[in-house]
C-alpha cells in the first residue's frame, strides 16, 4: 500500500516545485486559464476555438500593456461541471491565473461561473450559448452568442416577412429546447401560429416519420433546430425524400443547418432555406477576408467558425480590457472597463451590453443560393445591435 | 493456526501499522505538504468512496456493474435537488442521498440477484442509459442538459465554509469516506461478508448449504447503491453541480477502470486505483490536454498485462515471493 503511494506523491510534489519554481523565474506575466474541451466527442469544437485563441495571439503579439499573455490550457473532456469547476478552481489556486476563459459548454460554464464569483476573477464565456450563464458570476462576460439572441430575433423577421403559420422540428435538450421555445415566443408574438411542434432524439436520430409528419400536416413554413455535424445532412436528405422542399414549404433553421459541410452533402436539396447566425465564413469585408486568410494558413486550410470567432473575438476582448485598465487584473477593474466596449470583429460590429455583460451583435439573416455554380449562404438581410430579449 | 472460525475472522480483521500510516497520510499530506491540491485531493475522496462500493458488490459479491454511477448520480440529484429547494445542510443532505439511493439500489436489487454474466451487464448498462434519459426528461426538476443549478451548500456544522481552497471539502469527504470505508472493512471480514465471498465463488454450493442467496445480494446491493449515493451527494455538495453525465456509462466505466487498476475485493484496490488513475490523469492532462488519454491508455493495459490482479494484487505476489525466498 505505501510503497505506491510513496511515489506517486513524491511525483506529485517534485511535479508541484517544478511548476512554482518556473512561474517564479517569469518577468510580469497574466495568466489566462482556458478550460476547454479537448479530447471526447466536443475536441473538434474544442480545437476550433482554441484555434481562434492562437491565431489571436498570433495576428497581436503575446505582450500587453507591459505584461505577457500566457495560457493555461486545461481539458475538461467534456461535458462534465465537477471536473470544470475542480479545474478552475485549481488554475485559481495553484496556477495563481489572473483571468479564467475557454468555457465550450453551458453545463462547464456554469460550473466556472461559481469559482469566477468566489474567486473574483474576470472571465470570458467563448462560446458556451444558453442565456442564463453571464449573471451567475458579475465578473463574467460573453463574446459568443446566446441561443435566444439569433433565434428570438430571427422569429420576428420571419412572422414580418409575412408568415402566418409554421411547424417546429427541434433536438429534444437544452439547447434544442430553448432555441425553439425563443423562436415560437417571437413568432407568437408578432402575431403568427404554431400549427405543430415535434421534437427529435438527440442521438441518432431517424428523421422519416417526423418529416412525415411534417409532410402531412403541410404547414406554410417549417422551423427545425438541429446540432451542427452529421445531423442537418440526414435531415435535408429526409426532407428531399418526402418533398418536403422550400418549393412548397419555407425551411427556416439556425445556422448550424447550412454550414459548408451540411450545404455539400445537401446539394441542391438546400436551396431556399434560411437560416440565421451570427458569423458568415464568406462575407467579403476587408477584416473578416483577413481573418478567414490567416486562419486557414494557421490551421491546414480549414475554415474558422463559430467556436473560432468566438475565441477570437474573446481573446480581443481580454487585450482591450487589459489596455485599458493598464494591466490591473483584479475582477472588479477588468470587468467595469469591458462594459460598453464595442468593436468591429471579423463577424460584424459587435459590443457589450454594460448591464447584463452579455454580447450584443449583428444578426445575419442568410438564404441559400447558387453562386459560382455552388450552393452557399447569401446574406438577405441584418438585423443589427440584437440583443438577448431575456436578460 | 487455531482452528477456531472466530480466531480465523479476527485475524483476518486485524488493523495492520501500514493501514494506520496511510490514513494518517491521508490526512497531512494534503493540507500540510499539497495545499493546492486539496480540489483535487477531495475528489480522489469521493471518488474513492464510490469505487469502494463498486468493490463491494464486483469483488466481493461478484456482481458485474457498468450502470453503478446510476446510483451515484442518484444521490447527487437527490441531494442536489435538496440544497437547490433550500435545505443545503451538508449531513442531513448525505443521509437523504443515502435512503434516496438505497432505496433505488433495493427496488433495481430484484432485477440484479435474478441474473448474472451478460444478462447483468446488459441490464447494468441499460440502467445507466435509462438513468440518464429520465433526468433529462424531467428538466424541471433536474436542470435538463444545462446541469441543475441553484445547489447552496451551508457551512459545515454551522462554522466551515465550503470555499475554493478546499479546506473544508477535502475533510468533509475525508471524514466520510473514512467512515464508510471503516463500516465496508468490518462488513466484508464478517461472516455476511465471508458468505457474499462464498456466493461469487460457488453460488450452487451456498445454495445446498441454505444460505439465501439472493436476499444476501439484495443485501449488498442496496448497501453499496446507498454508498455510490453518498459519493455522488458529496460531489454535488462539494462542486455545487451536478449534470446528467454523472448518471452516465462514462462515469460507470471510469470507476470501473479504477478499480481493475487498483485491484478488486480488497478494499484498498479500489482506493489506491483512484488515486493512481486520478493523479495521473491530472498530471498527463495539466501537460498534454490533447492527448494524455493515449497515456491512461497505456497505463491500463501495461496494469492488465503484467497484473491480471491489479497494483494491489501483484504487490502481494510480490511481497509473498520475498518472504518466501
Amino acid at each position: 500500500m505505501k510503497r505506491t503511494f510513496v511515489p506517486v506523491l513524491a511525483t506529485t510534489a517534485l511535479l508541484t516545485v517544478t511548476l512554482a519554481s518556473t512561474s517564479a523565474l517569469a518577468q510580469k506575466t497574466v495568466k489566462i486559464g482556458v478550460t476547454n474541451v479537448y479530447s471526447g466527442q466536443f475536441a473538434d469544437p474544442g480545437a476550433q476555438l482554441d484555434a481562434g485563441i492562437k491565431l489571436y495571439m498570433q495576428l497581436h503579439g503575446d505582450t500587453v500593456a507591459g505584461a505577457k499573455i500566457q495560457i493555461i490550457r486545461r481539458d475538461v473532456g467534456g461535458i462534465a461541471p465537477p471536473v470544470a469547476k475542480r479545474l478552475a478552481e485549481e488554475l485559481v489556486v495553484r496556477e495563481r491565473v489572473d483571468i479564467l476563459a475557454g468555457n465550450l459548454l453551458t453545463p462547464n460554464a456554469l460550473a466556472v461561473a461559481g469559482v469566477s464569483k468566489d474567486a473574483e476573477k474576470f472571465t470570458v464565456v467563448m462560446n458556451a450559448a444558453t442565456p442564463i450563464i453571464t449573471t451567475k458570476s458579475p465578473y463574467m462576460v460573453r463574446t459568443s452568442l446566446t441561443t435566444s439572441q439569433l433565434n428570438h430575433h430571427f422569429g420576428e423577421w420571419v412572422a414580418k416577412q409575412g408568415v402566418k403559420n409554421v411547424y417546429t422540428m427541434v433536438t429534444n435538450y437544452g439547447p434544442g429546447t430553448s432555441s425553439g421555445k425563443s423562436f415560437e415566443d417571437a413568432f407568437k408574438k408578432k402575431g403568427g401560429k404554431v400549427v405543430g411542434a415535434d421534437k427529435t432524439p438527440v442521438v441518432n436520430p431517424d428523421f422519416s416519420p417526423f418529416v412525415q409528419r411534417v409532410a402531412e400536416a403541410k404547414p406554410e413554413a417549417l422551423y427545425v433546430w438541429v446540432p451542427g455535424g452529421t445531423q442537418p445532412p440526414a435531415l435535408g436528405k429526409a426532407l428531399a425524400e418526402r418533398g418536403v422542399t422550400p418549393a412548397n414549404t419555407k425551411i427556416f433553421g439556425q445556422g448550424e443547418l447550412t454550414d459548408d459541410a451540411a450545404l455539400e452533402a445537401m446539394g441542391k436539396v438546400a436551396l431556399g432555406i434560411i437560416t440565421a447566425y451570427h458569423y458568415n465564413v464568406h462575407r467579403d469585408t476587408p477584416l473578416n477576408t483577413r481573418f478567414v486568410k490567416a486562419y486557414r494558413a494557421a490551421n491546414n486550410g480549414r475554415d474558422p467558425d463559430i467556436y473560432s470567432i468566438g475565441g477570437y473575438d474573446g481573446m480581443h476582448l481580454i487585450y482591450e480590457v487589459l489596455k485599458k485598465t493598464g494591466g490591473n487584473t483584479s475582477g472588479k477593474a477588468m470587468i467595469e472597463a469591458a462594459k460598453g466596449m464595442s468593436w468591429e470583429s471579423p463577424r460584424g460590429m459587435m459590443s457589450i451590453d454594460p448591464r447584463t455583460r452579455d454580447v450584443v451583435q449583428t444578426v445575419w439573416i442568410r438564404e441559400v443560393k447558387m453562386k459560382d455554380g455552388k450552393p452557399a449562404n447569401i446574406i438577405i438581410d441584418h438585423i443589427d445591435n440584437a440583443k438577448d430579449p431575456d436578460l | 493456526m487455531s482452528t477456531d472460525p472466530h480466531l480465523w475472522l479476527r485475524h483476518k480483521a486485524r488493523v495492520s501499522p501500514y493501514e494506520v500510516a496511510f490514513w494518517i497520510a491521508a490526512l497531512i499530506v494534503p493540507y500540510v505538504l499539497l495545499p493546492k491540491y486539496l480540489a483535487l485531493a477531495s475528489q480522489i475522496a469521493i471518488m474513492a468512496t464510490f469505487c469502494i462500493s463498486l468493490d463491494l458488490i464486483l469483488g466481493y459479491a461478484g456482481i458485474i456493474s457498468l450502470g453503478h454511477a446510476a446510483f451515484f448520480g442518484i444521490g447527487a440529484y437527490a441531494a442536489g435537488i435538496l440544497s437547490a429547494r433550500g435545505w443545503g445542510e451538508p449531513l442531513s443532505g448525505l443521509l437523504f442521498a443515502a435512503v434516496v439511493a438505497g432505496l433505488a439500489g433495493w427496488i433495481i436489487g430484484f432485477m440484479i440477484v435474478r441474473v448474472q454474466h451478460l444478462a447483468l451487464l446488459m441490464i447494468t448498462l441499460g440502467l445507466s442509459f435509462l438513468a440518464v434519459e429520465v433526468a433529462n426528461t424531467f428538466d424541471g426538476l433536474t436542470g435538463g442538459a444545462d446541469g441543475l443549478l441553484g445547489i447552496d451548500t451551508w457551512k459545515l456544522f454551522g462554522i466551515w465554509k465550503f470555499s475554493i481552497w478546499g479546506h473544508t471539502s477535502y475533510a468533509y469527504a475525508l471524514g466520510v469516506s473514512f467512515l464508510i470505508f471503516l463500516l465496508c472493512r468490518r462488513l466484508v471480514h464478517s461472516p455476511f461478508g465471508l458468505t457474499l465471498e462464498a456466493i461469487r465463488e460457488n453460488p450452487q454450493r451456498t445454495t445446498a448449504i441454505g444460505v439465501a442467496n439472493r436476499r444476501h445480494l439484495q443485501w449488498v446491493f442496496t448497501l453499496s447503491s446507498s454508498i455510490a449515493g453518498i459519493a455522488g451527494a458529496m460531489l454535488a455538495q462539494t462542486t455545487k453541480t451536478v449534470s446528467l453525465e454523472s448518471l452516465g456509462f462514462q462515469n460507470s466505466a471510469e470507476i470501473a477502470v479504477m478499480l481493475i487498476l487498483g485491484g478488486t475485493g480488497r478494499l484498498y484496490g479500489a482506493i489506491v486505483g483512484t488515486i493512481i488513475f486520478m493523479v495521473a490523469r491530472d498530471q498527463l492532462s495539466g501537460m498534454n490536454p490533447k492527448y494524455w488519454y493515449f497515456w491512461i491508455g497505456i497505463l491500463l493495459m501495461m496494469v492488465v498485462l503484467f497484473m491480471p490482479r491489479g497494483i494491489l494484487g501483484a504487490m502481494q505476489r510480490l511481497a509473498a515471493k520475498m518472504s518466501r525466498s
